[in-house]
C-alpha cells in the first residue's frame, strides 16, 4: 500500500463508515418526530389554505410570505 | 446518538432558517410588494369602471409583521422541520446505503432533497406571487403540488437503488448517468400525467413573476445549501464522538483534570 495516493491519504480515517443506529432503535424517532415536522410543514405550507384545522385565518395570514417564498400554493 | 443528530438537525435549521429568511425578505418581499401593487391597481381600476369604491377591508396581519416576523417564523419552522427530517434519513443512509463518509452523506441528501422537494415542484407548479392565483383551485393546486414531492421522492429512492445495483456491473460513472435518467423519465412521467394548473392572469408583468420565482429559488438553495455544510459539520463530529460547540470547553477542563 506504499502507494503516493494512499501516503497522502494518511490524514483521513481509513474505516469505511458503519451505520450509527439501528433501524429499530429509529423507529419511535420516525413515528413521533415524523408526525411532529409533519405538523409544522403543515401549518407553514397549506392551514387555512387548501385544508384547515383551526377556525380563522390568523396562521395563514402570519405566515402569509413564508409560504408564498417557500413555493407553497397560497391561494 | 439519534437524539443528538436530531437536536443538531434541527438547531442547524434555525440558522439555516435564519440565512434563508434574511434572503427571501431583501430579494423576495420586492417583487411581492409589486405584485400586491399591481393586484390593488387593478382593484381600483375595476372599481372606477363600475364607479365604485374599492372596500378597504382591515387586514388581520399587518403587512409589515407579514414581511418580517411572519415570514421569519414561517421560514425557520420549515427549515427546522427539513433539519429534523435531514437528520432521520442521514441515520438510516449513513453507513448502509454508500461507502460515503459523513459530510459526504449530508451534502448528497441534501442536494437529493433541493432536488426532490424544491426543484420538481418548481417545474411543474411554480410558486406565484400574491395577486396571482385563484381561491377555486387552491385545493387541487396544493393536493397535486404534494403528490408530486411524493412522486419525486419515491423517483430519487429508485434512482438511487439503481444506481447502487449498476454500479458493480458498469461502475460507477455509468450507473450515476443511468441512475439519472431513470430520474429524469419518472418525473417527465410524472409532469405529462398530473394536470395542468396556471393561475397568471393575461397581463400580469411578467418581470415581476420572473424575479419572485428566482427568490423563491434562491430561498431554498440557501436553505438546503446551509443545511448541508452545518449538518455535515454537525453529524460528523457527532459520529467522532466530538462534544457540541457548547460544551466543548466543559469536556476540555474535564479531560485535562482526569489526564493531570
Amino acid at each position: 500500500m506504499a502507494t503516493p495516493s494512499s501516503a497522502l491519504d494518511t490524514t483521513q480515517p481509513t474505516t469505511v463508515p458503519v451505520p450509527v443506529v439501528s433501524l429499530k432503535g429509529l423507529l419511535p424517532y420516525w413515528i413521533f418526530a415524523g408526525i411532529v415536522l409533519m405538523l409544522a410543514i403543515y401549518f407553514v405550507g397549506a392551514e387555512e389554505g387548501a385544508t384547515s384545522m383551526i377556525s380563522g385565518m390568523g396562521v395563514h395570514e402570519f405566515v402569509h410570505d413564508a409560504r408564498h417564498l417557500l413555493g407553497f400554493p397560497c391561494h | 446518538m439519534m437524539r443528538t443528530l436530531l437536536v443538531r438537525g434541527m438547531l442547524v435549521g434555525v440558522v439555516a432558517g435564519l440565512l434563508a429568511f434574511l434572503w427571501a425578505h431583501f430579494v423576495g418581499e420586492p417583487p411581492v410588494r409589486a405584485a400586491i401593487g399591481v393586484e390593488e391597481a387593478t382593484a381600483a381600476k375595476e372599481a372606477a369602471a363600475a364607479g365604485t369604491k374599492v372596500a378597504e377591508e382591515a387586514p388581520l396581519v399587518s403587512r409589515d409583521t407579514q414581511e418580517t416576523w411572519g415570514l421569519g417564523t414561517g421560514v425557520i419552522i420549515f427549515s427546522v422541520a427539513i433539519g429534523g427530517f435531514l437528520a432521520m434519513v442521514f441515520a438510516i443512509v449513513y453507513g448502509r446505503v454508500s461507502k460515503l463518509r459523513a459530510r459526504a452523506t449530508v451534502a448528497a441528501i441534501c442536494g437529493l432533497g433541493f432536488l426532490a422537494i424544491s426543484l420538481v415542484p418548481l417545474t411543474k407548479y411554480p410558486a406565484n406571487p400574491p395577486a396571482v392565483g385563484s381561491g377555486d383551485t387552491i385545493s387541487e393546486r396544493t393536493e397535486w403540488f404534494f403528490v408530486l414531492i411524493v412522486i419525486a421522492l419515491f423517483a430519487v429512492v429508485a434512482a438511487v437503488r439503481l444506481g447502487k445495483q449498476l454500479s458493480e456491473r458498469w461502475g460507477a460513472a455509468n450507473a450515476t448517468f443511468a441512475a439519472g435518467l431513470l430520474f429524469v423519465v419518472l418525473i417527465a412521467v410524472a409532469h405529462l400525467a398530473l394536470p395542468n394548473e396556471n393561475e397568471v392572469k393575461a397581463g400580469f408583468p411578467p418581470q415581476i413573476l420572473w424575479d419572485f420565482r428566482l427568490a423563491n429559488l434562491g430561498t431554498q438553495a440557501i436553505l438546503w445549501a446551509s443545511l448541508a455544510f452545518g449538518f455535515g459539520i454537525a453529524a460528523e463530529h457527532a459520529i467522532e464522538g466530538k462534544p457540541a460547540w457548547w460544551r466543548r470547553d466543559a469536556a476540555d477542563k474535564s479531560s485535562a483534570a482526569t489526564t493531570t
